[in-house]
């Protein structure tokens, strides 16, 4: 489904140049849901980013379907590939109602029968008909992911990308919108790129997963070796430990911490 | 970090308009509209300000049930000449016999065609040359932006007078140096705004959605920018109608014996000492319209913009 | 525990919109010794408002009262500005959230511990800045003397969040309230910092309020924690009989959490009950 090689992506020249990913490859198959795990700073966000042309593929190859991507994208891979963002409350525009956020993907791409597809959607994402009318200060952060997940499905694409989507909410909320992105993935046969800073969190939705470090990946692993403790690299370690919460055992400062 | 309903629950009307779950696209604007008419009437000087210009609107829509004489033909030049204000003449008469309360009355008319027309053409070319130059950004802003600071770099009222020179004196030509003088300062205050919001996470969604620059710029950009625009349009409305006087008290602008305020000033400006009725009228008018305004436009920064409130 | 440092009952915030009145916190009590006291709760629990609150940090249209709300036996509501002025920073000390906001971007580190130990010691210079490079060192700066001379631009969010602990430990205060200390930190910095702080409280014999969101890293990491939810604290219990916690919004909170020790799905999400907020 998604395929990626040697992908770097590196920001301004001489001086200023900054390698934000250095030689990152991995493959997504249909259907399955694949994590990025790092800290900030690692280029997790960044590959996803260059994914969806948001930011510049500098070296490498992204094809999606079998199908190397173009610069700029075309409405195809846009019908596609859909992302949904970090913060739900710098991702839903603040003068546009829900019904305007939704429809707008569906007067883009010239697609009828709006009306039923916005109720639709919204069903789909949980949330009724009361909400079609609101404004996003209207609506409290849980519901305004679920309308970003709801903009991102509305075109029905195939590859969801998933930019740290929990990470604003509450533990409470975290769960639900966890769930409903589990129950999406099932219904629809979604494939997702997950990108977060949150071990648990990546476990929890993904399969296999990639702990990037420095724009790099670390090392390629599955979510029932994290549930196992079995990591290789001393890096995955130490992130599985910091998960656990605060210890008092074990004072010692892992080469990791080095700040 | 604020929770809990808030203790007081609305009724009626205002329930319905403030209600959190709107059942059309109508009812969630009126609700919007209607909190910000409430952040509005907060401000009693601001609701001041819009008294003075609704007032505008209606003495220049009736001007002719209200005024009491032509403000143009003048009476008997040998017993109505420079009348002080009496009850026949609320502000006396002027060196041609003219009542001048008819003549700031109609004069209104004028007022409100020069901020009309300025405002609608100065605010669009202002925001489409400020959000284009920032959400396109590299030569084009350039380009777009070397352009503003040259409009900038003279002074208004030098400019305009150099326009009016070359197109001949004339109240649609200063309106047109008008226009062309003041739509710099609302480019750069639409490029800032945009360059702001180009980089946000609803704008890069909606590109993931395909949509076009032009859709992104006028569905997506323009709406949040044109909010302050519209704040500082109208405080700058006091600056246009003084300048619009300033043309036609040096001749330029409207042409005797049209009833425009500058002009009407400008005329006084002879009988100062002794007739001081026939310059302080008119200049009273442009005094109070410019000061609504200016009022007017503050309480619309408290209810549009209300990160640039104090 | 013989006599509390800092006594709170039934302290409220009220703040005035113009949708009307919204209460944050409603009717807090509790009493504070020499211990670590963990304030949990989801955004609009109330958990920072009653930090501030304590501190008189309470933003301008909000409005606090309090039945009683004394530190060491000095009335917070009463007190004269002075008085307040020279406890905030002094006797008691805050840690916010970002360092990149707390900071001022304009003063060197250094300068800013200096300034923050001399506005309530009277020390010469020199003995500041000696106290302000011991400080970093205690925070486990690498070279102080470099990070002295830095402005908060030039170092991580790591290196900030421990500057502007050594600032606020600098004047060995009494009691230190951090709220989401270490939120906007990765998480392997976060337990550095956490560590740091750990030391330096119990080394100092500091009483500590900790205010996060996060029920599992402050169990951890305190010895009391209150649970918060709607402006009330629902529950109280020692941070070690956390999974003994009786009230449902507690286990609720500690089981939406997925953990890589299981994997259950869906997770238990948390079904809100009104009489939670009454």
């Amino acid at each position: 489904m998604l395929d990626i090689q040697n992908l770097q992506v590196v920001f301004g020249t001489g001086r200023l140049r900054v390698d934000a990913v250095k030689n990152v490859s991995f493959q997504v198959e249909r259907g399955a849901s694949y994590g990025l795990v790092g800290e900030s700073g690692s280029g997790k966000s960044t590959v996803l980013r260059a994914i969806c042309g948001l930011a510049p593929i500098s070296d490498g190859r992204v094809s999606v379907e079998g199908k190397e991507v173009t610069t700029p994208r075309d409405q195809a891979f846009y019908r596609t590939v859909q992302m949904v963002f970090q913060d739900p409350y710098a991702s839903l525009h603040p003068r546009h109602t829900v019904d305007r956020t939704l429809s707008e993907p569906l007067a883009i791409h010239g697609e009828k029968d709006a009306e039923a597809r916005i109720v639709q959607a919204l069903r789909e994402v949980g949330l009724g008909p009361s909400f079609r009318f609101r404004y996003p200060h209207q609506l409290s952060g849980g519901q305004r992911q679920r309308i970003a997940i709801a903009r991102a499905l509305i075109l029905r694409p195939k590859v969801l990308l998933l930019d740290e989507p929990t990470s604003a909410l509450d533990a409470s909320v975290q769960a639900e919108v966890l769930n409903l992105l589990d129950e999406l993935r099932q219904k629809m046969g979604l494939t997702y790129i997950l990108v977060s800073h949150d071990l648990a969190v990546v476990a929890h939705l993904c399969e296999r997963l990639l702990v990037m470090r420095h724009g790099e990946g670390v090392e390629e692993t599955t979510a029932a070796a994290l549930r196992s403790g079995k990591a290789s690299d001393s890096y995955t370690r130490s992130l599985i430990q910091a998960s656990s919460g605060f210890s008092r055992d074990g004072q010692k400062t892992s080469p990791a911490l080095a700040v | 970090m604020t929770g809990a309903a808030p203790l007081v629950q609305p009724t009626g009307l205002r329930a319905w308009l403030l209600s959190p779950e709107p059942a059309s696209r109508w009812q969630a604007r009126l609700g919007r509209l209607y909190l910000g008419w409430r952040t509005f009437t907060k401000n009693p000087l601001a609701v001041f300000g819009l008294g003075i210009v609704l007032l505008l609107l209606l003495v220049a829509l009736f001007a002719g049930f209200l005024a009491p004489y032509s403000p143009v033909a003048g009476g008997d030049l040998r017993t109505l000449r420079l009348l002080p204000p009496s009850a026949e003449h609320w502000f006396g008469t002027d060196d041609q016999a003219r009542d001048i309360y008819s003549r700031v009355i109609y004069g209104s008319r004028i007022t409100l065609w020069v901020v009309l027309l300025v405002s609608v053409i100065a605010t669009p070319i202002g925001l489409l040359v400020g959000t284009v130059a920032g959400y396109v950004g590299g030569w084009v802003d350039t380009v777009l932006m070397r352009l503003t600071d040259i409009f900038l770099a003279f002074p208004r009222l030098v400019l305009a007078l150099a326009f009016v020179a070359a197109l001949g004196p004339g109240i649609e030509n200063a309106i047109i140096a008008i226009a062309i003088t003041s739509w710099p300062p609302y480019a750069r205050i639409a490029r800032a705004e945009t360059l702001m919001i180009r980089n946000s996470d609803f704008i890069a969604a909606v590109k993931l959605q395909g949509a076009s620059t032009p859709r992104i710029i006028m569905g997506h950009v323009v709406p949040l920018c044109i909010s302050s625009l519209i704040v500082r349009v109208t405080l700058d409305m006091a600056g246009i109608i003084l300048t619009a006087a300033g043309l036609g008290f040096l001749g330029l602008g409207a042409q005797p014996p049209m009833p425009e305020w500058g002009a009407m000033v400008a005329t006084g400006r002879n009988y100062l000492i002794d007739q001081w009725w026939v310059a302080a009228m008119p200049g009273l008018a442009i005094f109070v319209v410019s000061l609504g305004f200016n009022l007017l436009g503050d309480g619309l920064r408290d209810v549009l913009d209300p990160k640039a409130a104090k | 525990m013989t006599k509390p440092l800092l006594e709170v009952e039934d302290l409220r915030v009220r703040f005035h919109l113009r949708t009307g009145i919204v209460e944050a916190v409603r009717g807090v009590s509790f009493q504070l010794g020499r211990e670590r006291l963990g304030i949990v709760g989801e955004s609009g629990s109330g958990k920072s408002q009653t930090g501030r609150a304590i501190l008189g940090l309470t933003p301008p249209p909000g409005e606090v009262t309090a039945g009683k709300l004394t530190f060491d036996g000095i009335d917070l509501l009463t007190a004269s500005k002075r008085t307040l002025r020279t406890l905030r920073g002094g006797r008691i000390s805050m840690v916010m959230q970002d360092p990149k906001y707390s900071l001022n971007p304009v003063m060197t580190i250094g300068e800013q511990i200096i300034e923050a130990y001399q506005a309530h010691a009277k020390a010469s210079r020199a003995e500041a800045r000696d106290k302000a490079l011991a400080m970093l060192e205690a925070v486990k700066m690498r070279d102080p003397g470099r990070v002295f001379a830095l402005y908060p631009h030039e170092v991580s969010g790591g290196m900030g969040q421990r500057a502007m602990i050594a600032m606020m430990l600098v004047t060995d205060p009494d009691l230190l309230i951090a709220d989401e200390p270490t939120s906007a930190l990765d998480v392997t910095v976060q337990m550095e910092v956490l560590r740091i702080l750990d030391e330096l409280v119990a080394e100092r014999g500091m009483s500590l309020i900790f205010v996060s969101h996060d029920l599992k890293l402050v169990s951890s990491f305190c010895d009391r924690v209150l649970v918060m939810y709607a402006g009330r604290v629902v529950e109280e219990l020692e941070a070690k009989h956390l999974r003994q916690a009786k009230h449902a919004y507690t286990q609720g909170l500690m089981q939406c959490l997925p953990t890589l020790a299981n994997d259950i799905r869906p997770l238990p999400v948390l079904n809100r009950d009104p009489s939670w907020a009454q």
